[in-house]
């Protein structure tokens, strides 16, 4: 729907001319984000550089009604930044200053719309870290990592992005700055509204400003590949090293059909007959610490039944290890034009179960499937490969979908361990939680967005 | 997926044809999977922060052109532009999506649609295709050129012309050279030398015009080494202006001037001082040589077989040993030419030359990988953003204080040198060729 002109003028005037997209051309190019779900184009675009051109343009877009999509850089999985028709985009990548890194109490200062990795590694050149590492981290911006709560191969040891939020500044309906959390380890003085933000996929407020957490880097690490010939056992094996006190830093699996993809896509000599490999990495303090580790967990490996272990005595092979994990995406997306990414979560225990139903799925509805992940999480991501233009196989795969959701509650998973809820799974809600759960965040929706035009559609409707 | 928003456009039976024949791109616009990678590399998304200026946002325009999703076809070519063909995003994105292809094929295709200028067609079909009237129009202004421009700096040897400002902007520039290096040097026709090998020397445009002692440079190298030269009088450019602006014929016109006068010397490899000419015969000559006689089809194959660098001939072809040389010296960092770097692969061999001069130390920029921001034709229609993108590599450059910057095309070497001149730096910007040829 066209904007009115005179209000386009009015968000000329806050953000300045060149900052307001009205073309139908630049509007379509915020019609989409990574999700496979149709585009919608917006009827709007204002792009604010400044703190406070950010406040104004939420109370310039709140007061006249207009719904309000948030947009980091676009990268989410679950359709959140697919707009309203007759809504704004609001973009946060311009709002994207580094304001402070304080190496002295190890915490960093920064607006929305920086970006993750350029983040990290300015964190790094300062000797600290900044462990939240999703695979989109080159471009994902912080604001959209706590909106989704973005996770990376990094959860298990490190935790995940709302993990390092201690505190932001959020602009709220009005357009007012409401502050909550502090630059201190403890802080009990308001509610925790920081952890609220964390995952609230732009449907209560926009970040500003934001503290996040820094830690001291691992002074070594370690990594190394196991191969399985059941996934039972392979599960087991994360059984086994988390009972041994061992808890590395990454822990990743990939099934099969998977490690098929990635050798028939890379020629890097992986075991094709191997039904699962672990890709596992211990990390710490101290050289020696790190090596006893690796001991225990090969020792597990052994005993659960591991066919092969191959450990990387340098750097070289270390990226060499990681190699098959790297290109499990990427052989995935090359294989069919359509991929399908999806995210559903269980009890660790649980993943040998999910593999089989994700095949047995798979099967059923005559798809290709590969399965990779962040096993130490359970979080998999079954990713269906097929060709969006074909109508019947989508419906197919949608099919597909609906029924690994309905696994993963059976299971006690979720529906989504880090890539969300949005327009996708929204319909899904009820069934993980009930009808109180939905009416009851509804409730606090309508509290901090009067006029529910924050994300509408997205989340809980 | 359900319906999309419908189009405010109405559809033309022209619109129809339109995206009928971008709909032949279809499989390969469909394997974009809008992860959006792409944004972290492209140097114009980069510089502008819109997505319509990123490889996402042109590949869904240009699917959204083919299924009627939108009809803007002039938008869209627009938007297309708005790249300089350096192919970050290929190298970036996951899916392996064909972009460059998709680029160059829709860029034609909707050109055709909206029809060329009349300066385009000047250029593409008038100037470019006739190396003759080229040259021609060229030496004359070379001749004229002290007149009006004046130096702006000495280090460099760039000049401005503020009167001419109107319509080259505020563009620090090189001298067209004073004797191109063509009127020098036409042709040659040598026998294989005492390394047994004998290459086609391609200098290209702007090397024969503006840099002409870079192919001298790579002349005295071949010679050095006992490589025979053989050079057809009267080489057109290479093609790449005419493709990125959406004129394939002109493009094919230039290609089949190039086979006739390449098709009698019998050589071993193609040499070329220029990276963009390098990946242009190498990757893009196969690509538009739909329709060319069955001869001319082998011979674009084989070229793509035998076209290198002048760098990786030398450390790959050659085998010259290149002792890294401790030291200290003048500090010197290499600026990798997309075109070398992301077409061809080519990025250990340059720097190898480099550590191994006398007399220098070699210091590494931030990333010395992104684009410069000189694309081609690309710096001539948005001078700002091109401006914009390289005011980052100048400050990459300037962070390590060096005293020369070292490039592999002529293409990124007249950039630098607009920006560095821009900046007021005192920095020299030389080919890696003409650094080596110096210790021989
Ligand atoms: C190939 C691929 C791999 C991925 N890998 C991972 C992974 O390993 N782990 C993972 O967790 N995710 C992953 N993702 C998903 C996605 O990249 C993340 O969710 C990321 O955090 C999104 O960041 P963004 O800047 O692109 O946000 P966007 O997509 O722009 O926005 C996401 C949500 O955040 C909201 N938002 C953005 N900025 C603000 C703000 N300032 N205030 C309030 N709300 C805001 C938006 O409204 C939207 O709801 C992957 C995606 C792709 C395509
Ligand atoms: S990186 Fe490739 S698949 Fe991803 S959005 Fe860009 S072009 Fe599409
Ligand atoms: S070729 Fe370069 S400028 Fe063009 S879209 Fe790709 S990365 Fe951007």
């Amino acid at each position: 729907m066209p904007i009115n002109p005179a209000l386009a003028k009015e968000f000329e005037n806050v953000v300045g001319k060149e900052q307001v997209f009205t073309e139908e051309a630049d509007l379509q190019s915020y019609s989409y984000d990574a999700a496979v779900l149709a585009p919608v184009r917006p009827a709007i675009v204002a792009a604010p550089t400044t703190q406070e051109q950010l406040c104004k343009t939420v109370r310039l877009a709140y007061e006249n009604g207009l719904p309000i999509t948030v947009r980091g850089s676009g990268t989410n999985l679950s359709g959140s930044t697919i707009p309203q028709g007759n809504g704004i985009v609001i973009l946060t990548n311009r709002v994207n200053k580094i304001l402070e890194i304080n190496e002295e109490d190890l915490y960093a200062v920064v607006e929305p719309g920086v970006i993750t990795a350029q983040f990290a590694a300015a964190v790094a050149a300062k000797g600290l870290f900044y462990p939240p590492d999703p695979g989109s981290q080159s471009v994902s911006t912080l604001g959209g990592n706590i909106a989704h709560n973005a996770g990376g191969l990094r959860g298990l040891k490190y935790g995940v992005t709302k993990d390092y939020v201690m505190g932001m500044e959020v602009v709220d309906y009005r357009g007012e700055l409401i502050k909550t959390g502090s630059r201190t380890v403890k802080y009990v003085t308001g509610y925790n509204m920081a952890a609220l933000m964390a995952a609230s996929e732009g449907t209560l407020g926009v970040f500003s400003n934001i503290v996040v957490k820094l830690v001291p880097p691992p002074k070594a690490s370690k990594a190394l590949l196991a191969e399985f010939d059941d996934v039972n056992k392979a599960s087991e094996t994360v059984a086994g090293i988390i009972a041994s006190h061992v808890v590395p830093c990454t822990l990743e699996f990939l099934d099969n059909n998977c490690i098929r993809y990635v050798e028939a896509d890379t020629k890097a000599g992986l075991p094709v007959d191997a039904a699962a490999l672990l890709l596992i990495e211990v990390d710490g303090g101290h050289t020696q610490l790190v090596e006893e580790d690796a001991d225990k967990v090969m020792g597990v490996c052994r005993k659960c039944g591991s066919t092969n272990i191959r450990v990387a005595q340098n750097a070289e092979e270390k990226f060499k290890i990681w190699e098959a994990r790297r290109n499990a995406l990427p052989a995935l997306a090359r294989a069919k034009p359509t991929t399908v990414l999806e995210d559903a979560t269980v009890p660790r225990s649980q993943v040998p179960a999910m593999v089989a139903a994700v095949n047995a799925i798979a099967k059923k509805y005559n798809l290709e499937v590969g399965t990779f992940g962040h096993a130490g999480d359970g979080n998999l991501h079954p990713t269906i490969l097929c060709d969006r233009r074909d109508k019947e196989e989508f419906a197919r795969v949608e099919a597909a979908v609906d029924e690994i959701f309905d696994v993963a509650l059976s299971l006690k998973g979720t529906l989504s361990g880090e890539h969300g809820i949005g327009k996708a799974k929204a319909k899904w809600m009820e069934k993980e939680t009930n009808r109180a759960t939905i009416e009851f965040n509804k409730n606090l929706r309508l509290a901090l967005d009067p006029k529910m035009l924050f994300n509408a559609g997205n989340k809980f409707v | 997926m359900s319906e999309h928003t419908p189009t405010q456009l109405p559809i033309t039976p022209e619109l129809q044809s339109l995206a009928a024949r971008l709909l032949k791109l279809d499989d390969l616009l469909i394997s974009c999977m809008r992860c959006g990678f792409c944004l972290a590399t492209c140097p114009v998304y980069g510089a502008t922060m819109k997505e319509a200026d990123a490889t996402r946002g042109k590949i869904a325009l240009l699917e959204y052109l083919s299924h009627h999703m939108t009809n803007d076809a002039e938008a869209v070519y627009d938007k297309l532009g708005r790249c300089l063909l350096c192919g970050s995003c290929q190298t970036t994105c996951p899916s392996g999506v064909r972009i460059m292809d998709i680029f160059l094929h829709a860029r034609g295709i909707v050109r055709d649609y909206l029809g060329l200028s009349s300066t385009e067609k000047f250029i593409f079909r008038g100037l470019l295709a006739r190396p003759g009237l080229f040259n021609a129009l060229l030496g004359i202004s070379a001749k004229f050129q002290g007149l009006f421009v004046k130096e702006a700096d000495a280090a460099l040897g760039t000049s401005k012309a503020p009167m001419f400002s109107s319509f080259i902007g505020e563009r620090h520039f090189p001298r067209l050279a004073s004797e191109p290096f063509h009127s020098k040097t036409p042709s040659l026709d040598e026998a294989a030398g005492s390394s047994g090998l004998r290459v086609a020397f391609f200098p290209g445009c702007v090397t024969d015009k503006i840099f002409p002692s870079v192919a001298d440079a790579t002349l005295k190298i071949l010679r050095k080494h006992g490589v025979g030269v053989f050079l057809p009088d009267n080489l057109a450019c290479c093609g790449i202006p005419a493709l990125s602006g959406g004129d394939i014929s002109a493009c094919q016109t230039m290609i089949r001037h190039n086979l006739n006068l390449l098709r009698p010397g019998k050589f071993d490899y193609l040499i070329t001082p220029c990276a963009t000419c390098a990946s242009t015969i190498k990757e893009y000559w196969p690509k538009v040589s739909e329709g060319f006689a069955p001869a001319d089809q082998e011979l674009i194959r084989s070229l793509h077989d035998k076209t290198t660098d002048i760098t990786a001939f030398l450390t790959d072809v050659l085998k010259v040993s290149l002792p890294v040389r401790e030291g200290g010296g003048k500090r010197v960092t290499y600026h990798d030419s997309c075109h070398l770097r992301k077409s061809l692969g080519v990025f250990s061999q340059p720097r190898a030359i480099l550590k191994s001069l006398p007399g220098f130390e070699y210091v590494e920029m931030a990333e010395a990988d992104r684009c410069c921001g000189s694309g081609g034709s690309f710096t001539l229609k948005h001078y700002d953003l091109s401006k914009n993108i390289g005011q980052r590599k100048r400050d990459n450059i300037a962070a390590v204080k060096p005293d020369t910057v070292a490039a592999a095309c002529p293409a990124c070497m007249m950039q630098l040198m607009d920006m560095l001149s821009q900046n007021g730096d005192a920095m020299k910007v030389r080919h890696v060729a003409e650094m080596y040829a110096e210790t021989l």
